[in-house]
């Protein structure tokens, strides 16, 4: 997985509130047996019209915010389905960091799955960096995971939280099968006793 | 000991390791796999040399992408990218030996439907699979939830899930429910009443006379949908209703095996002065048959009121009502009965279950449907399919002008074919009405089955009790 420490970059700004994953990335991409390549068809239904044409007033279709690594978002974002090719369609396209008052929990996690990073602010926040946001390509704003902070440009800060645990495999771009496999003991201990507490299982 | 809720107990039953932080490796005794989110996975595990931990507890159906018209049999229905998807589970179940139900097996169906039916999903458990509905599963008493590909291809590796405890969340539905409403009626009123990030961080146990009055069909709607409630789970404690349900199904435990289980089924509850983060009632008396209005399942109101106006909001969510009410090309002020409908769909993970066939075809009985709507009926499951057909249900919905289908997700999703077109309006008994969900530009009303069956006897959104 790619590390994620320090970012500086473009932030498109995406108001809408309950962005769902459906809007992420349309179903019509799942059918894929790989994770690459779906940068393309992110937000396909609002990015492109039904022949394919760029529809120009879609914020990443506009030239400022083309190279845009971070989505300033609304509310409760990435909510609905599980798949897990809403992130890896965010991240092909070159965003590694949603910023938004709230996530859905599944899209959350997979987030910290395929090395991005979903921060959570307050709504007095989120609107200071959505009016950020909204200036364009000549406002970089800076993302600091090891200092849990987004500075706008400007030079406002806001702190954030992380999960500790997550933040360290974040800055490490760490593999979670392979950290849980080094305590393959504790489940095997585990499977013993449920075995044996629960054999119908 | 300090009183527990349900969560905290099946949670407390399944950590294998807990770090300092609190940082879990939960251990899982389901893991349901389709063909949709797990190519992936399977893939990594090939490429790390890895094997599936545990393959007597993981169960594969294709159930997203199948077709569900009658020829499907022949792969020249399913698109090229279908098929390979298809084919890719079929490969990883026989190679890593995984329980498996193929598209040619009568069981075979949505998997969340599969998994009760079989017997696999057990009260107490531990399920989870790579699809948000799979909190389905927590009407029995099992933490259930969806997961990424990414955790898929972990459970598949090690049978366990990194995970922090979640809060807990009591959602009460008290007295007994009035003629019409359903389950899918109390699960959207939910929603609407908390919105769709209402449970984010939560784990909702849903209780309540209510919800003890509800068969299992109804709990497993009810919980289907605590993810658009924005919850991580949904958990109905087990009773006498679930011991019968899971009592001789395939993979239940038999004999001395279902007396221990049993004995340990009866503790799953929660302890009387447990703790609560947050509580939610609402009165079923006050529970209308609801339909949504808009483009998220939040946007819920009685079939009797009419389409709101942005005013009636505040915030972020002022916006997003212009934009559902022109992507549902809908007037404020318009009486919701008076909308038309192109198109209706009976089925889905929701309510593809028989009880969901029974109700609808209770309002269809000797009935047709409106000229010019479409129709169809996808089962949940092979078995749900054939039992409707034995009780008769079948020939009502054909005789009433609806399409008998094979078992598949449909569309409630429309990654098959079964989708609707551009503009076309869907009285829906699925789960989701983003914008595109049921096809591009499509619209779609959810409800539940007897509102969909009466919608399409009406060719609008109609109020089922006046059918009644």
């Amino acid at each position: 997985m790619d590390k994620f420490e320090k970012l500086t970059g473009i932030a498109a700004p995406m108001p809408l509130v309950n962005i769902d994953t459906d809007m992420i990335i349309p179903k019509q991409f799942l059918k894929t047996i790989k994770r690459s390549g779906l940068g393309v068809n992110l937000f396909d239904e609002m990015r492109y019209d039904r022949d394919g044409k760029e529809n120009p007033d879609f914020v990443l279709n506009k030239p400022q915010y083309r190279e845009a690594q971070i989505i300033v978002a609304g509310d409760n974002f990435g909510c609905g389905s599980s798949r897990e090719h809403a992130p890896w369609a965010i991240k092909d396209f070159g965003i590694s960091c949603v910023i938004s008052t709230s996530f859905a929990d599944i899209f959350f996690n997979n987030c910290f799955k395929n090395g991005i990073l979903p921060i959570v602010l307050p709504k007095e926040a989120v609107d200071v960096l959505m009016k950020d946001a909204e200036k364009g390509a000549n406002a970089r704003m800076t993302v600091d995971l090891p200092a849990q902070t987004v500075t706008t440009s400007d030079g406002e800060v806001f702190h954030f939280e992380v999960d500790s645990f997550k933040k360290h495999c974040l800055l490490n771009g760490l593999d979670d099968i392979g950290l849980t496999l080094e305590k393959a003991a504790s489940i095997d201990a585990f499977e013993a006793k449920a075995a044996a507490a629960r054999p119908w299982v | 000991m300090s009183p527990k809720t349900l969560y905290d107990k099946i949670w407390d039953a399944h950590v294998a390791h807990e770090a300092e932080d609190g940082t879990c490796l939960l251990y899982i005794d389901r893991h349901l796999v389709h063909e949709v989110t797990s190519p992936q996975a399977f893939e990594g595990l090939r490429m790390a040399g890895r094997k599936v931990h545990a393959p007597d507890k993981t169960i594969a159906v294709p159930d997203h992408n199948v077709p569900t018209t009658l020829d499907r049999a022949n792969a020249a229905t399913m698109t090229e990218d279908s098929r390979i998807q298809v084919e890719a589970l079929d490969k990883n179940a026989k190679d890593f030996g995984v329980h498996y139900y193929p598209v040619s097996d009568i069981r075979q169906g949505i998997v969340h439907i599969v998994g009760p039916e079989q017997g696999w999903t057990l009260p107490g458990m531990t399920v989870v699979c790579g699809d948000s509905h799979t909190a389905t599963h927590g009407a029995f008493g099992a933490l259930a939830h969806g997961i990424g590909t990414s955790e898929v291809e972990h459970v598949l590796a090690t049978q366990t899930l990194i995970q922090k405890k979640s809060k807990n969340m009591k959602v009460e539905i008290t007295g007994k429910l009035r003629p019409g409403v359903t389950a899918k009626d109390i699960t959207l009123s939910v929603i609407g009443a908390t919105g769709t990030a209402g449970g984010t961080g939560y784990v909702i146990e849903y209780c309540g006379e209510a919800i003890r009055d509800l068969s299992m069909e109804g709990r497993m709607t009810v919980c289907n949908m605590a993810i658009e409630g924005g919850a991580r789970a949904g958990l109905i404690a087990p009773d006498e209703k679930t011991f019968a349900y899971c009592m001789g199904k395939p993979h239940a435990p038999k004999g001395a095996q279902w007396e221990a289980a049993l004995a340990w089924w009866k503790t799953l509850f929660s302890d009387e002065d447990a703790h609560w983060d947050k509580v939610i009632t609402l009165k079923g008396e006050d529970i209308a048959p609801v339909v949504t209005w808009g483009t998220s399942p939040e946007d819920v109101l009685p079939i009797t009121a009419t389409v709101p106006s942005p005013a009636d909001f505040t915030g972020g969510k002022v916006g997003a009502a212009e934009r559902s009410l022109e992507y549902m090309g809908l007037k404020p002020g318009t009486p919701l009965q008076d909308v038309t409908i192109d198109a209706v769909f009976i089925g889905s993970c929701t309510n593809g279950r028989i009880e969901d066939l029974r109700a609808a075809a209770a309002v269809l009985k000797g009935k047709k449907i409106k000229d010019g709507v479409r129709a169809m009926v996808v089962p949940g499951s092979g078995l749900v399919r054939a039992q409707a057909e034995e009780e008769g249900l079948a020939d009502i919905f054909k005789e009433a002008g609806f399409e008998w289908r094979l078992a598949g997700c449909s569309m409630c999703l429309a990654m098959n074919p079964d989708q609707l077109a551009p503009g076309e309006r869907c009285a829906s008994t699925s789960n989701r009405n983003f914008e595109g969900r049921q096809g591009y530009k499509g619209r779609t009303h959810l409800m539940s089955p007897a509102m969909a069956a009466a919608a399409a006897v009406t060719g609008k959104l109609t109020d089922v009790r006046e059918l009644m």
